[in-house]
Order: structure tokens, then C-alpha cells, then sequence
């Protein structure tokens, strides 16, 4: 979808989420010299379009307790990656499955997603589940779990004040 | 539409979200009720407090309280990963004794988000993002350059799963 500039600076505002007062949609219109409708068109628009994966509650599962977060990769057949990638996406607990480029030699896999849980017991055991459920025995598969983390910022959509260039080459 | 979290929570039936971090039982159904299908309505928050039966100050309030405990970083839109070329996930063999230094080097550039260290030969893991491709692979290079470690460039090619968050009993 092409995004106005309207959209552009309602994604600014809204990225870093909404204000916790009675009328958010109002409060980030007032902002923008928009209707409380117009917000609420716009972010139905950007969610349909697919450009907002969702909206509600954004969880920090390490700040939670849930420490134990593996990266699963697969070296599955290219035939095959689109119906396996599929199943995967459909297990409760993983929370994300990308196909990516091998690196030969040094990288065979094609396809990550992420399994979260509380420790490694229960993340390995919800992957064995998935092996045998879906008789993945036969596909090279590795799991990383994840150590220390160095630096997380969320990915800004767009810098504020440098609104303009960054969709565009996205999206227009 | 009424969600059955909270009372079926207060009736006793804890056990499918029995958490790691202590929080009330309002807390756990807005962790797990709401990740997604956040309303598009003039009052949210108060729509979201009749659906469990409480009031809108309660559930405003519980928000901002698990936001200041650092247990959701938001409320509000979660976007798409951004088109390939724009954004990459990096990965770097690194001698272990070296990773702090390595990875305090990749967390320096601006266009580095996440750094992590994951267990495997490949220890060092990023996601550089950028206006442009030129600059993803230009950050890339002064990596490589900068460390004397190939990088491993790892762009999404699809993406399965849309991202509809994470329930609290994995």
C-alpha cells in the first residue's frame, strides 16, 4: 500500500504506543489535527493492509520469566519448505518462522522460528512434540538458545524528523 | 462480549496461567486476553474493563503499572518485519573470550537493534536495520572490517507466521 503522509506521521506517533488515558484514538488525533474517527480509519487501513500485525498488549517475556528462548533452524528440502514452514507457524508457542538463505558451508539452514517458554526443559520437550507430530525426524534441525542479550531496542518504523524518506523506500 | 479470564482465574482455576512473575489475577488476563484484537473504539479501555467486568481506572491503572515494572514495553500497534533489504538478521562466529568486546563493537552502530548472544558456534547474533540495502550491507562490511570476522547475512526471505503474540502457558 502507498502511505500519505498522514500515515506516515500517525505511525510516528503511535509507535512507541498509546497514551493510557479514557480516549487514546482523541489524544493522538489532537496531536495530528485528526478526527478521532480519522485515527481510528487510518489504523484500521494499516492493519488491513497488513502493515500492523496486531494491536494490544506488547509482552516482555524475558522481564516475565521467560528466560528459555530458542531459535530452532532447519535445513529442509526447498520443495518442502513452504508446507513445513506452514505447520511450524501453526504451533501455539512459536512465535515467529522465516525462511532465510542458507550460507554454505558454514550455514545449511533455511528456516528459523522461535520457541519461548519458561526453561529449557519445556522448550525442548514442545519441540520434540513438534518433531514427531509432524514426523520432522528425518529434517537437520539445531537449537540455539539465547544467552546474554547486548542490546534491545524495539525497531522504529520511522525516526521522528525523518519521517518522509524511510516508508517511502519501504513501501512506496 | 464477555471474556471469561478473569472469573474463571478468581473461581480458582489458576493453573494454565501460573506464572513466573508474581502478578494479580487482572494482570494475567490483560498479558493474555489482550496481545491482540485491541479495540478500535472511542473508549478501549473501558470496553476492555466490561468485557471483565471491572472498571475503567482499574484497568488503565494495571496497565501503566506493568508498563513501569518493565513487564510490556506498550500498548499499541505491532508492525510487520520490514521488507528484505531494508532490515537483516546477522550472525558472527566469535571466539569466546572476545565476545564482549566484539559485541559492545556491533551495538555501537546505530542500525543495530538486537544483540544477542545465542549458544552455538555462532554466538553473536543482530538485526541491523537501515533506510536502504546500501547501508544494511555497509554496516555489514565495517563489521567484517572493523572485527576481522565474517558476518553471516541472513535476510528474511518469507515469513510464515504473523505474529498474534504469545500465551502465557508456554
Amino acid at each position: 500500500m502507498v502511505l500519505s503522509a498522514t500515515d506516515r506521521e500517525l505511525i510516528a506517533v503511535i509507535q512507541d504506543g498509546l497514551p493510557l488515558v479514557a480516549h487514546p484514538y482523541a489524544a493522538i488525533g489532537a496531536q495530528l489535527g485528526l478526527s478521532e474517527a480519522a485515527v481510528i480509519k487510518r489504523l484500521e487501513m494499516l492493519q488491513s493492509a497488513g502493515l500492523i500485525k496486531r494491536m494490544g498488549v506488547v509482552v516482555k517475556h524475558r522481564a516475565l520469566g521467560y528466560r528459555a528462548n530458542a531459535m530452532v533452524v532447519w535445513d529442509i528440502p526447498d520443495a518442502e519448505v513452504e508446507r513445513i514452514g506452514a505447520l511450524l507457524a501453526d504451533e501455539v508457542c512459536v512465535t515467529l518462522c522465516y525462511q532465510r538463505p542458507r550460507r554454505l558451508p558454514a550455514w545449511p539452514y533455511n528456516l528459523f522460528c522461535m520457541i519461548h517458554g519458561r526453561e529449557r526443559d519445556s522448550v525442548l520437550r514442545r519441540l520434540e512434540q513438534i518433531v514427531s507430530c509432524h514426523g520432522l525426524e528425518k529434517i537437520p534441525h539445531t537449537v540455539l538458545f539465547s544467552g546474554r542479550g547486548f542490546k534491545q531496542r524495539g525497531a522504529r518504523y520511522v525516526e521522528t524528523g525523518n519521517i518522509s524518506g524511510h516508508l517511502q523506500r519501504l513501501h512506496g | 462480549m464477555a471474556n471469561e479470564c478473569l472469573t474463571s482465574l478468581r473461581s480458582g482455576n489458576v493453573s494454565v496461567l501460573d506464572t513466573p512473575a508474581p502478578l494479580t489475577a487482572l494482570e494475567k488476563c490483560l498479558l493474555n486476553e489482550y496481545q491482540r484484537g485491541f479495540p478500535l473504539s472511542s473508549a478501549p479501555y473501558a470496553d476492555i474493563a466490561r468485557q471483565l467486568d471491572v472498571n475503567e481506572t482499574e484497568v488503565i491503572n494495571t496497565l501503566g503499572s506493568l508498563q513501569d515494572r518493565g513487564y510490556i514495553s506498550r500498548v499499541g500497534p505491532v508492525f510487520a518485519p520490514q521488507q528484505a533489504g531494508s532490515s537483516t538478521l546477522a550472525a558472527m562466529a566469535v571466539p569466546v573470550k572476545q565476545l564482549e568486546t566484539i559485541a559492545a563493537f556491533v551495538s555501537r552502530f546505530d542500525e543495530v537493534n538486537h544483540n544477542y548472544e545465542r549458544e552455538h558456534d555462532f554466538n553473536l547474533w543482530f538485526v541491523v536495520t537501515a533506510p536502504d540495502q546500501a547501508r544494511v550491507e555497509q554496516v555489514l562490511d565495517e563489521i567484517e572490517s572493523g572485527t576481522g570476522i565474517a558476518v553471516l547475512n541472513l535476510p528474511l526471505e518469507r515469513a510464515f507466521y504473523i505474529d498474534l503474540g504469545f500465551p502465557l502457558w508456554c
